[in-house]
């Protein structure tokens, strides 16, 4: 009793040679097929070299071209040959020249001999399963492929095009319903031989001959047929990527690979010197009878395909550099903007720090330097407080800062005498929270020393701007959290709007504000704004202001910090 | 893209093509070893000028990387370099004193190189002071790369700059022949680097780190370029267009994903920040053989006097690939 072996042999014959051997050294014999584009010469060479073993023999050779029928040929020839020439083989192991057994042959072969009946082949309907890449799955059996996909692209895309448009169809024989699956197989002697030995095997070869690839439909077609115990997966241990090409192995995938107790894995690469030698050597040790267990690798090759698809949320670099809208993530994390809360509050930034626990920058915009947290000169990353290298690139700044405080979120503050705000990068970022109190930028200018007409100058620079800004997080490709009062709105109730912002950013939820910021005396504002009118330039983002406040606000001493309980 | 442009990007590539058949006749062979060049081998070329110094470490990092052959063309150097590298059965030189400017920066003279003797080749263009790493670098020779580019059907792949520099003054410690650079220059700036997309040839333009940060604060416009696209598969057909920066045709220069993935990418680290730095400065500035005027060695020489320091509280210390993976700075792609 023993298990075959079928090797689709066509690069690295040395390697392919070491692994023949070790399964026939095991008993197992071998059938090599060896793709007839290999040399004459070459692969005289490689009989030669396996001549002097009984157990590994060589069947007749096809062209094989990835997604053509000459492996299936291929398979054919090396089964039916198999099948003749050793008679104790119950189940024969379809494998490649890149695969490799991961556990001791006897271990394989004792999981074999205790599954008597059973097929190991992965087989699936088309209209279940999404695996296929390049989105022909039925059509493959339905339409005719006379181009080569690796060679002629444009042709081959083009003729699926055409056959689609005139809604050719091609009949599937019957008795079939299409199945496909992973290549790599391991079958059982009666089913194997019914499918060779069967009289219709020519209508059936002269259908899947037209078939886009159809070493993965073939055998995982047809084994429906006469299969009475098809277990539908596959013993050999084979990841693809994206783009459904395999993954390769490593020498650092070695200890991956054992404790994955999978039997064969594939592909590994042919310099992996370790990975050969530590698996190709005798057993040691008791036999196991475990199951396959491959989760930890698919894992990590699940991690690859996503990475190489999705990316990295907010990341920018050299080789992910995403167009609009298709960042999966402008930013990395949550950050909240304070537009013209410094100018209301007194001690606002140190206040928030005390009351979120989050990073607290200064105006990050602001036009002589960039403001960070403390007055750092360098923030994470080694990102500069210099206005020129920020403003040469306001978004980059913007991400780099996010991203390079991963896991902590960071606020800052703006208003209209940043204009090197990306305001429009952060509305559109659902990342962003942005809370506004409009006209506030007249706080300081009311306190300021300046001259009336540069006052009124600046003021009206200053609303221009903002109003701009309010433009952009008003806009409906706003996806940013956004909030704006104006500032007559908000001194009504400071603590109703702080207390939402500070539950949204949510660093302790329970938590009510025990302690309110410093609010700026404002006392004559009324009238300042009602100056600034007078002269012609009329401030409305601030809301409505009286020109005087009522008697008994004035009268009372400088307003205490409220509390809301 | 119309069909003009691509035409005009084809005339420009033959341009260059055309050059650097003529600026190859600059080149004379001082030892031609390239008959043990094998169909399969991954090539090495540089250019480079008194840097004597900095090659016994250059050689050993690369040919332990796997690196097969390598070929070198020696501007006019003063310092025994073409007698240190004599004998060595890996390594063909070619010498000369024509100008490295007007060889478009030596691209002229590496192009030809490439041109006759790298076709096929996977191959690595890299200065002396560039350290090539790539995802897995510690674990898997470069020709593990190579091999699986070659199956993804992959031609180019990118690997920025990054400098490294070392903490306190330049002239502090003295680089010894042999040594690795990276155990006096090991900090970087992690994520300070700046990305835009060049129209022209499609290539992202990159700037930042610590050249940026402190040698062109005023002025980031002009800081250096830090995109590179060192290692591809050779065709004879094909012509870097400005340093290793951007190549024609312009598919070459399609390293990065538009569409949210990551491809896989490297880093050169930059080992430039030694002790050597003035000297060369000097010289460099006098000579104004390179890019911009030597734009770039004026600022070097203006502030190097003043002893600048280029590490700051968040300079990250250099460790391996993997951390420059995490930060972000290069990608394992779907190499796993």
């Amino acid at each position: 009793m023993s298990v075959g072996i079928l090797m689709l042999v066509h690069t690295a014959l040395d390697r392919a040679e070491q692994v023949a051997r070790h399964w026939a050294n095991a008993g197992c014999p071998v059938v090599i097929h060896v793709d007839k584009k290999v040399p004459r010469k070459t692969y005289d060479r490689f009989v030669e070299a396996c001549s002097d073993h009984a157990l590994i023999v060589f069947c007749k050779r096809h062209n094989c071209e990835w997604g053509m029928w000459g492996i299936v040929a291929a398979s054919q020839s090396a089964a039916e040959l198999m099948l003749e020439r050793f008679h104790e083989v119950h189940h024969v192991y379809l494998s490649s020249g890149s695969c490799l057994p991961l556990r001791p042959v006897q271990e394989l072969k004792d999981y074999l001999a205790a599954r008597r009946r059973t097929d190991f082949i992965e087989s699936a309907t088309t209209s279940d399963v999404p695996w296929t890449v390049g989105g022909l799955d039925r059509e493959r059996f339905t339409l005719r492929f006379p181009f080569s996909w690796k060679k002629h692209r444009y042709l081959f895309d083009k003729w699926v095009d055409i056959q689609r448009f005139i809604r050719f169809k091609r009949r599937i024989p019957k008795g079939i319903v299409p199945h496909m699956g992973s290549q790599w197989w391991c079958l059982t002697r009666q089913t194997l031989s019914a499918i060779l030995e069967d009289p219709d095997r020519e209508v059936f070869d002269a259908f899947f001959k037209r078939v886009w690839i159809p070493d993965e439909s073939y055998f995982q077609t047809l084994v429906r047929v006469y299969s009475s115990n098809v277990e539908s997966r596959s013993l050999t241990l084979s990841k693809f990527d994206f783009q459904g090409k395999p993954h390769i192995f490593y020498d650092d995938h070695l200890q991956l690979l054992r404790r994955s107790d999978c039997f064969v894995a594939r592909k590994i690469w042919p310099h992996a010197d370790k990975i050969y030698s530590g698996f190709l050597r005798d057993p040691d040790g008791a036999i196991k009878m475990s199951e396959p267990n491959p989760a930890k690798i698919d894992r990590i090759f699940s991690k690859a395909v996503e990475r190489r698809t999705k990316g990295r949320p907010g990341l920018y670099m050299q080789s992910r550099f995403p167009n609009e809208g298709w960042e999966n993530g402008m930013t990395f994390g949550r950050y909240s903007v304070f537009h013209g809360f410094t100018e209301l509050f007194e001690d606002f930034e140190p206040w928030l720090a005390r009351a979120t626990g989050t990073r607290v920058h200064g105006h990050l915009y602001a036009p002589e330097r960039v403001e960070f947290e403390g007055a750092q000169r360098f923030l994470n990353g080694a990102l500069s407080d210099s206005a020129k290298l920020r403003d040469y690139n306001p978004i980059a700044f913007l991400t780099n800062l996010v991203w390079n405080t991963r896991g902590e979120r960071q606020c800052f503050q703006a208003g209209p005498r940043d204009e090197h705000v990306p305001v429009w990068f952060i509305a559109k970022d659902p990342n962003a929270q942005v809370s506004v109190i409009s006209g506030s930028w007249a706080l300081p200018l009311f306190k300021s020393n300046m001259n009336f007409a540069d006052i009124r100058k600046e003021a009206a620079r200053l609303q221009k701007i903002e109003s701009d800004q309010l433009l952009a997080l008003r806009s409906p490709y706003a996806k940013a959290r956004v909030r704006i009062w104006s500032l007559a709105e908000f001194i009504e109730s400071p603590m109703e709007p702080l207390q939402t912002i500070i539950d949204e950013i949510g660093t302790d939820p329970a938590r009510r504000l025990a302690e309110a910021p410093r609010m700026t005396d404002l006392n004559g504002f009324g009238q300042f704004l009602q100056n600034l009118k007078n002269q012609g330039m009329h401030p409305y983002l601030m809301g409505d202001f009286p020109v005087t406040q009522s008697e008994n606000t004035q009268k009372k001493p400088p307003r205490k910090p409220y509390l809301v309980q | 893209m119309g069909l003009w442009d691509s035409y005009r990007m084809r005339l420009r590539r033959r341009h260059r093509l055309m050059r650097s058949v003529r600026k190859a006749r600059e080149l004379s062979p001082v030892q031609n070893n390239t008959h043990a060049i094998r169909p399969n081998d991954i090539l090495l070329v540089s250019t480079f000028r008194n840097e004597l110094v900095r090659l016994p470490y250059f050689l050993e990092y690369y040919r332990n990387l796997g690196v097969d052959h390598f070929l070198f063309v020696d501007n006019d150097s003063a310092d025994g370099t073409l007698e240190y590298l004599s004998g060595q059965d890996d390594i063909s030189v070619w010498h000369t004193k024509h100008s490295y400017r007007r060889a478009k920066f030596g691209i002229d003279w590496m192009n030809g190189l490439q041109r006759k003797y790298a076709h096929g080749h996977w191959c690595l263009v890299v200065d002396p002071d560039e350290f090539f790493i790539y995802p897995f670098c510690d674990t898997r020779p470069i020709r593990a790369l190579t091999d699986w580019l070659d199956n993804s059907s992959i031609r180019s792949f990118g690997a920025m700059l990054v400098d490294v520099y070392p903490r306190g003054r330049l002239d502090r410690t003295t680089y010894l022949p042999g040594q690795d650079p990276l155990e006096i220059a090991n900090w970087f700036d992690a994520g300070n680097y700046t990305l835009e997309k060049n129209p022209a040839y499609g290539n992202l333009w990159i700037q930042g780190g610590p050249r940026a940060r402190v040698f062109f604060a005023d002025n980031p416009k002009k800081a250096p370029a830090l995109n590179k696209i060192p290692l591809v598969k050779w065709n004879r057909r094909y012509a870097y267009v400005s340093s290793t920066h951007s190549l024609l045709p312009r598919g070459l220069n399609q390293v990065y994903d538009e569409w949210g993935g990551e491809k896989a990418s490297g880093a050169l680290l930059h080992t430039k920040f030694l002790n050597t730095l003035s000297e060369k400065a000097l010289e460099e500035m006098g000579r104004g053989q390179h890019y911009a005027s030597s734009r770039e060695y004026k600022a070097y020489a203006e502030q190097l006097g003043t002893h600048p320091e280029l590490w700051c509280k968040w300079s990250e210390k250099y460790i391996n690939w993997r951390q420059l993976e995490i930060l972000g700075l290069m990608s394992k792609g779907n190499w796993a």
